[in-house]
């Protein structure tokens, strides 16, 4: 770290709680300008949090923000921004219905002038290294665009600082890599980028400084150069259990379960998702479906769960299939609901006549206890779980009927390392015990720790490849040949 | 007969007036994500305020006095629904409600609890020489009271601030994406009760119209569902400021075909006329429903940290 | 964490719904003593006045509150119980008339199937056009009131032709009284029945259970329950619109042995007051459509004995539901936040 220029973004003793959560105590992070800073830690670790505080999203409870030098009091994203301050977020703040060039210029004032809006567009993205379309809606771009997007809106507002949260975990490796390479650009004329990841090799391939946060503080502020990886494990998990990596148990697939075949899905604009794909999952094995956004990936697990009928080909699934979607909140559970009622929910299209609630409470309890939902019982409503527990809950209830077929789509996301491996303990349980489990997720460390078989599922078409990170990768974004 | 065809646009504009004004107000709100049920207290409210500041003071002067009346049976609505975070549907209904009932409170405790008929000064049509002469539609565009000129002015000036301007953009932003418009630095509690209470003035606009140009009386309940009509007019209209004002047209035209059809002695029973402007617009919001999209945050309410 | 009892929650929006009635008496220039007197009296004076107005009037807030609920239970927002009870009423009134010796369950099931076809007309454009119920319901509200006007003045207008209304209903299609003396007839019972039915459907049986789950998340019942979402929520649509149906034919039948235009005093949109005041819950909307029956009666008392108008109550109404979606909204954030 450069010493004697003031940094481009200091925070010092931040403190920040939820009600009775603790999000952060006494965090601190401090960047230099002109470097590419990786801020890593284990989920809920508290770096969104932290990040959202630099931007005005959150207020601290306690600690100070210097932007260059100046101490400043962000109140809203409209100070951050006026402090030079720019954040891609995980969801990304764009406005799908509209323009690029509208949502670029979105936050302004004074009349509309299209001709400028067009040329600042244009002039952002070429300083820039993007390439971009601003008569374009926003729906319509690929996920990697509309983050190129998302970056061209945030140094055309004056953002000096930009802050990305998990920037690649949408992207593919080629993609990532350039868009690692343009940051590395925009923070060599002067800028200043942080980088939220959770990608250990990421954050030292490409970043100057590193900053690890563990439950809420800082832990490690180093530059890059003098890390390790393995010192950045201890660092960010502390004394617990590192994670492991392979699996010891090897695979004996059986009798097919899960068979689809010549399937075609569109989705709700008529774009085709799926085309004349085949797959049969056997019992005994965990088949793992890597794909980038959009393709097609998202459907095939919902075909295989029996979720989503194809308009064409034939799908032979057992009666039940436990089914974990990625987005829990919006498909897994109803919020205001009790434990009970969610467990219920399962299956109950086909429920008949009275509904067993005696049985349910008792089954609920036993999911709670087997699957280490903290603090919860059958009348507990699920909104008062945590992220992680709610997951617990979600996988538990996929599983604790034990289905002869099992699709988990992002197995572990919100959850942390100790959990994570339960839920992959659950998995290969479930393995063993005959089940076919199909996993899909962002992840593709998580995938190979757990599949015995990879398919990538590339343009709506599926290809079975080598358990290898780097093929994986490349045939992903179809770059296989 | 063109006597027939004159009086026809003449009704066709005078029931399209207020209906335009309080639809003209809901596409802002609805673009700003909101949408507001309570339009209909809003009218009654803006009428009531009407009667009363237009007695005190004028019917010029009543017409402000609606527009500040329809304003504050909006920011109750803004309170309860928007700051609140309530249901805005059902929010919008008791807003209705309470607008209905309250006047009618009011209107006994001031003017007598019989609630007699009373009558107030109302404005006068202002002809615009030369072109009020125009055949069939002279008198109809060009002979009206003061709030139809305003419509037309605020139409456009509506339009273009939504359309041609940043902060309109901001606000559509607010109506598409609340979370986007946020992290561009938009204040977006503050947009969409602005927006409420626009709505709001301008459904009292219309209230006080239908007291003030109109009926030049106020009755418990004359508003009669207009405000449940306009709102089902900004997605005829597809929520244009424009398009808004179009449909608003187009149902005062159904209204008015009663008029058109008495005068040519047509025997059909005259309530088949009263239900007609209803089931073109339910037939027209079937036709219409498919090929326009409404604001994709419409109705949900705010995150809590905004 | 605050898991507040929803009983709570109704006592406070109960006792800020008076100081609310009492803050209108005062600005109104009533005195609050003699007004509140009346509208107790009013409403549950004497076993008549509680039984003959009260429990009357209740009877059709009964079954359009269940029918309110069920719709919005299952997340499809029917505002349109006022145009399905003034259906029910015409088509019951219609075939008491024409088949006067028909009895009384013939005439009850002209009602339930004239709430049913008019509820097909804003099912069918929500499902297959993507009109919002909300906005279609309204319009059908509109729509209904001027075919009542139309039938008292045409082909249901009593023989002489001079008023608007219809001629009354014969002794074979009148809903027995429950007691000699009072004016509570057998409606009153059937509302009670249905709306023990419905708690347990909803309660006990797996049909309720998925109509619940429609209605709390629409997406997670599709896929973790792998329910019929549109079928779910086009049932429960048209099961309301029956209920509105039967509370039109139960005040035709039990009350006006007739039709007029000015039947309902809006008894469908006092139901979405009693559905959210009785939380959704079967058993609870039977007390607060008793509470809101006794308001009403005891409003038009107030009116009579103290020149207090009748109208206060609607406000009063108004508040109530604006209390109780405002404290549901401040719950859930206080869950939400924990």
């Amino acid at each position: 770290m450069t010493t004697g220029v003031a940094p481009a973004l200091a925070l010092g003793a931040i403190d920040k709680r939820f009600g009775a959560t603790v999000a952060l105590t006494n965090a601190s992070l401090v960047v230099a300008p002109g470097t590419v800073h990786a801020v890593l830690g284990e989920n809920g670790a508290g770096k969104t949090t932290l990040l959202r505080i630099a931007f005005g999203l959150l207020s601290p409870d306690a600690g100070a923000v210097h932007v260059a030098g100046a101490r400043v009091t962000l109140r809203s994203p409209h100070d951050a921004i006026g402090a030079g301050i720019g954040m891609v977020q995980q969801h990304y703040s764009l406005v799908p219905a509209m323009t690029v060039a509208e949502n670029v210029a979105l936050g302004r004032r004074g009349g509309v002038d299209r001709t400028a809006m067009h040329a600042q567009v244009m002039a952002t993205a070429a300083a820039l290294g993007f390439v971009v379309e601003p008569d374009a809606r926003v729906e319509s771009l690929s996920v990697s665009a509309q983050q190129r997007v998302e970056i061209i809106k945030a140094v055309a507002h004056g953002a000096r600082l930009l802050i990305l949260d998990e920037p690649t975990a949408v992207l593919a490796p080629s993609e990532a890599d350039a868009l690692l390479e343009r940051l590395r650009a925009f923070a060599a004329r002067g800028g200043a980028v942080v980088l939220i990841t959770h990608h250990l090799r990421e954050a030292l391939r490409s970043a100057d400084d590193v900053t690890v946060l563990r439950r809420g503080h800082t832990v490690l502020a180093a530059p890059a150069a003098t890390l390790t990886e393995d010192a950045l494990v201890a660092a960010m998990i502390g004394d617990r259990l590192p994670r492991t990596a392979a699996d010891p148990t090897p695979a004996a697939p059986g009798a097919p379960v899960l068979r689809v075949q010549q399937v075609t899905v569109h989705d709700a604009r008529g774009v085709p998702r799926l085309r004349d794909v085949s797959l049969t999952v056997h019992a005994g094995e965990i088949v793992g479906i890597a794909g980038v956004e959009g393709s097609g990936t998202r459907e095939l697990v919902r075909v295989l769960a029996g979720r989503v009928a194809p308009e064409a080909g034939t799908v032979t699934l057992p009666a039940a299939v436990g089914f974990v979607p990625e987005d829990r909140h919006r498909d897994a559970l109803m919020l205001t609901a009790s434990l009970a009622e969610n467990f219920a929910l399962a299956e109950s299209g086909a429920a008949r006549g009275a509904m067993p609630w005696r049985t349910m409470t008792a089954t609920t309890a036993t999911l709670i206890e087997r699957f280490d939902v903290r603090g919860a019982t059958p009348s507990t409503p699920a909104a008062a779980l945590s992220g992680g527990n709610q997951q617990k809950f979600v996988v538990g209830r996929a599983v604790v009927t034990a289905p002869d077929a099992l699709v988990v789509e992002s197995p572990s996301r919100g959850l942390d390392v100790r959990a994570t491996q339960d839920i992959h303990a659950t998995l290969r349980t479930r393995r063993a015990a005959g089940a076919a489990v199909v996993v899909t997720s962002p992840d593709l460390d998580e995938l190979l720790a757990l599949a015995d078989r990879i398919i990538v599922c590339y343009e709506g078409t599926l290809r079975e490849v080598a358990r290898d990170l780097a093929l994986i990768g490349r045939t992903m974004v179809g770059a296989h040949d | 007969m063109m006597d027939a065809l004159g009086l026809f646009a003449e009704a066709t504009v005078r029931t399209a007036t207020p209906l335009a004004l309080a639809a003209l107000g809901e596409v802002v709100a609805e673009r700003a994500g909101v949408i507001n049920l309570g339009v209909e207290g809003a009218i009654i409210g803006g009428a009531f305020a009407g009667l009363v500041v237009g007695g005190a003071a004028g019917p010029e002067l009543g017409l402000a006095g609606g527009m500040l009346g329809g304003l504050l049976v909006a920011l109750l609505f803004a309170v309860v629904a928007i700051i609140g975070r309530a249901d805005q549907i059902i929010a919008g209904t008791a807003i209705s409600m309470f607008g209905l009932g309250i006047t009618g409170v009011l209107y006994r405790a001031w003017y007598g609890t019989s609630g007699a008929a009373l009558t107030t000064p109302t404005l006068s049509a202002l002809e615009i020489p030369g072109l009020a002469h125009i055949p069939v539609v002279g008198r109809a565009l060009f002979a009206q009271p003061l709030p139809t000129y305003l419509l037309t002015v605020l139409a456009a000036a509506t339009w273009w601030w939504l359309m041609r301007t940043h902060r309109g953009l901001a606000l559509r932003a607010c109506g598409e994406s609340p979370a986007a418009a946020r992290a561009a630095g938009i204040p977006v509690l503050r947009v969409q009760v602005g927006a409420v209470l626009f709505a709001g003035a301008l459904a009292g606009l219309g209230g006080a119209t239908l007291v003030l140009a109109q009926a030049g009386t106020f009755a418990e309940g004359m508003s009669a569902g207009r405000g449940f009509v306009a709102i089902a007019i900004v997605v005829l209209g597809r929520w244009h400021p424009l398009g808004a004002v179009g449909a608003a047209v187009v149902f005062g035209a159904a209204s008015a075909l009663q008029t058109l059809f008495q005068a040519l002695g047509s025997t059909l029973p005259y309530q088949l006329f009263l239900a007609l402007p209803y089931l073109l617009t339910l037939a027209a919001l079937a036709g219409v429903a498919g090929r326009t999209r409404a604001p994709a945050a419409l109705g949900v309410p705010l995150p809590d940290d905004d | 964490m605050r898991w507040r009892s929803p009983w709570v929650t109704a006592g406070l929006v109960l006792v800020g719904a008076g100081l609310v009635l009492l803050v209108v008496l005062v600005v109104t220039g009533h005195a609050p003593v003699p007004a509140l007197a009346a509208l107790g009296r009013g409403a549950v004076g004497s076993w008549y006045t509680f039984t003959s107005t009260t429990l009357v009037r209740a009877t059709p807030l009964i079954l359009s509150g269940l029918a309110v609920a069920i719709a919005f239970r299952a997340g499809v927002l029917n505002i349109g119980a006022e145009g399905q009870l003034l259906m029910g009423a015409a088509a019951a009134t219609a075939v008491a008339l024409t088949v006067p010796s028909g009895g009384v369950v013939l005439a009850l099931f002209a009602g339930l199937v004239g709430g049913l076809l008019w509820t097909i007309i804003p099912v069918v454009l929500t499902q297959r056009f993507g009109v919002l119920e909300v906005i279609s319901t309204l319009l059908m509200n509109a729509v209904a009131l001027y075919v009542v006007g139309w039938l008292v003045r045409g082909p249901l207008q009593e023989p002489t032709g001079i008023y608007p209304q219809s001629g009354v209903l014969s002794e074979a299609t009148r809903l027995p009284l429950l007691w000699n003396g009072t004016r509570l007839h057998a409606g009153f019972l059937l509302a009670l029945v249905c709306a023990g039915a419905l708690w347990w459907f909803g309660a006990r049986t797996a049909a309720g259970f998925r109509l619940r789950a429609v209605g709390l998340n629409a997406h997670a019942a599709a896929s973790a329950g792998r329910i019929d979402v549109a079928r779910t929520s086009q049932r429960a649509f048209l099961v309301s619109g029956v209920l509105a149906g039967l509370a039109g034919a139960v005040e035709v039948q039990g009350v006006t042995y007739g039709l007029y235009e000015n039947l309902s005093p809006g008894y469908g949109y006092t139901a979405i007051a009693v559905a959210l005041l009785g939380r959704l819950d079967a058993r609870a909307v039977v007390a607060a459509a008793i509470l809101f029956a006794a308001l009403q009666a005891g409003g038009s008392a107030m009116q009579r004995d103290a020149g207090v108008p009748a109208v206060t109550v609607k406000v009063v109404e108004a508040v109530l539901i604006l209390g109780v979606i405002s404290a549901t909204a401040w719950q859930r954030r206080q869950e939400s936040r924990a």
